[in-house]
């Protein structure tokens, strides 16, 4: 059985529509999931109704068994971080990480034992006197990350916690996340809009679009095998063609056929990323079709050129060997086990 | 710099005219003749002998000190949480709210002091004390409700939440995660609040009773029958105390506190 179970939940904010229709959501000990999607697509929502801040409409939320639904948020022992890190702008970055310590009236030696080890993993112990206005944006970062992980919560929640670093450092500390989470063993609950950030830190992601999970899946299989046209887009699919299926399990637009793995669907539309699209010099009569080529931009490593073709316009990314220009006629090859159907 | 001159001429004509009439007052308390007047013929210091050894006015500015610190403690005790309220939650009719707690603000004092007067006095026949008590907690309400308004619109409620998220129930939160971080407008709601109550004029008026009433009433009601010196001496006085207070707050939290 799942470690954290989301059944059902129904929330509302004006008892009208909803911003999160029936989300289920299972998440075993020790994982750390990722919630993906754009803007108001309702993961915040979701973190946070399992951190205890939005009451339910209807629908029950589980933790190793127990029902937390109705557990207000000062007993659910969760540990947060928010993507304005949220620190007490008062005290001092020992006294910050020590407030759930104080609160849960432990004695001050083990507070101050707990603490410090806390500030020596997160790398903070130099800093343990100073108060948040005199940090840097990735020192903060860490207190909050620390002040969460003290209390030694059941579940840590993180809301799009690199949100507000710049690039370099957003790497760094999600690789320092990845690390103290696995290393304290923690199950993590991470939203963020950014997809290379989530996949690379996570071991299972939800794509959320309107309020449900659109797929549920380990980054390697969302990346290779987007199960919506939503999905496939917001991980960067382009060149959605519509195709109808043959008796013979070909795919067939216009008068081109495209051959590509397992589906049953009978209308779909096929669908590839630019950078596997290949150019080759002569079309062949699978998985090919021509077109001339309206726009070129440069994309640094290679061109994208823009190729409208009897099906619809293609984008397409040249290998960077040669370079073809605006007019010219070019024949694409789509890879059979590079297509996937939505 | 040319292109500033007749701004700073004006500028300087301004503040003139702010503070000319400050020093004449001031000069005027150390005059010698029995009335006001200006230039001053001889130095004294009777009129602040005077001042200082009459019984009402003694009596009234201690009634003003009690008044306008009792109604500002009040007033706190009930707006702070009012201000949170407001800010936090999306409470119905939020803007109908906010606009009445800045009505006494915008309605002249002397209507609000009448109105006062017809309520506190006439319908509920209150105690003189506890009816200026109750009029001025009216008066410096909409202050308190404004400035700390203003100090929890910045504060980031998130804060609270993590507060919330490490074991501390609602109440407690508040207490030692949100106080905290507003004390500054707390403080300046206080200054204004206290200032606004102890100035205050028109519904100390209507509230006043015999032989309890504040100071600005009793000395408005003073220079009605009588011109002599004594009442600038008085303003000399309470100069000289805001001047004190500003220097302590300006030295303890800096006067931008105020500003915020």
């Amino acid at each position: 059985m799942a470690f954290v179970d989301l059944k059902d939940i129904c929330v509302s904010y004006d008892g009208k529509t909803n911003v999160l229709e029936g989300l289920n959501l299972q998440i075993n000990e020790g994982e750390l999931v990722s919630l993906l999607g754009p803007s108001g697509c309702g993961k915040t929502t979701t973190l946070r109704v399992v951190a205890g801040y939005i009451d339910t409409k209807s629908g029950d939320f589980l933790v190793g068994g127990q029902n937390y639904t109705k557990i207000p948020v000062h007993k659910r022992n969760f540990g947060i971080v928010f993507q304005s890190y949220a620190l007490f702008p008062h005290l001092t970055v020992f006294e910050n990480v020590a407030f759930g310590l104080k609160m849960r009236k432990m004695d001050k030696a083990t507070i101050e034992q707990k603490v410090n080890n806390m500030l020596e993993i997160c790398g903070l112990t130099e800093y343990k006197d100073r108060l948040p206005k005199q940090m840097s944006g990735g020192q903060r970062q860490r207190v909050a990350l620390a002040r969460a992980l003290v209390i030694e919560p059941k579940l840590l929640l993180l809301d799009e916690p690199l949100s507000n670093l710049d690039a370099k450092l957003r790497i760094q500390m999600r690789v320092e996340i990845k690390r103290l989470q696995k290393k304290l063993g923690i199950t993590t609950i991470f939203v963020t809009h950014d997809q290379e950030e989530c996949f690379s830190i996570s071991d299972r992601v939800a794509i959320m679009n309107g309020g449900v999970i659109e797929q549920y899946d380990t980054p390697e299989n969302i990346y290779a095998k987007p199960k919506t046209e939503f999905v496939a887009r917001f991980i960067g699919f382009e060149n959605f063609i519509s195709v109808d299926r043959q008796d013979d399990g070909t795919y067939k637009a216009l008068d081109y056929i495209f051959k590509c793995d397992n589906s049953d669907l009978k209308q779909a539309k096929i669908t590839i990323r630019p950078d596997d699209i290949l150019i080759v010099d002569e079309a062949s009569n699978l998985n090919s079709i021509s077109g001339t080529i309206q726009v070129r931009t440069f994309l640094g490593k290679s061109y994208q050129y823009e190729v409208s073709t009897p099906i619809g316009n293609l984008i397409v990314n040249g290998d960077g060997n040669k370079v073809y220009e605006t007019g010219e006629t070019l024949h694409l090859y789509l890879p059979e086990n590079k297509i996937v159907l939505v | 710099m040319r292109r500033y001159k007749g701004l700073t001429i004006f500028a300087i004509l301004v503040f003139a005219f702010l503070f000319i009439p400050l020093l004449i007052i001031a000069v005027t308390a150390f005059g010698s003749e029995p009335t006001i007047s200006f230039p001053i013929k001889g130095f004294s210091l009777e009129w602040f002998g005077k001042a200082l050894s009459s019984e009402s006015f003694r009596k009234a500015f201690i009634l003003s000190i009690q008044i306008a610190f009792l109604a500002t403690i009040l007033a706190l005790i009930i707006g702070i949480p009012a201000a949170y309220a407001l800010s936090r939650y999306s409470v119905k009719g939020r803007k109908f709210i906010k606009s009445f707690f800045l009505s006494p603000t915008i309605v002249p004092g002397i209507v609000v002091g009448y109105a006062l007067f017809q309520f506190v006095v006439i319908k509920l026949k209150m105690p003189v004390f506890e009816g200026l008590l109750l009029g001025h907690f009216l008066v410096v309400l909409p202050y308190i409700i404004r400035v700390v308004g203003g100090s929890l619109e910045q504060f980031d409620y998130s804060i609270e939440e993590v507060a919330w998220s490490l074991g501390c129930n609602k109440f407690l939160a508040f207490f030692k995660v949100v106080l905290p971080n507003i004390s500054s407008g707390i403080i300046s709601a206080f200054l204004l609040a206290f200032i606004n109550s102890f100035n205050n004029i028109p519904v100390s008026m209507f509230l006043s009773g015999p032989g309890i009433t504040t100071l600005p009433a009793s000395l408005m009601s003073y220079v009605e029958y009588n011109y002599d010196p004594t009442v600038s001496a008085v303003s000399v006085l309470l100069m000289l105390a805001t001047i004190i207070i500003m220097f302590i707050v300006e030295k303890t939290l800096g006067i931008s506190a105020l500003a915020k």
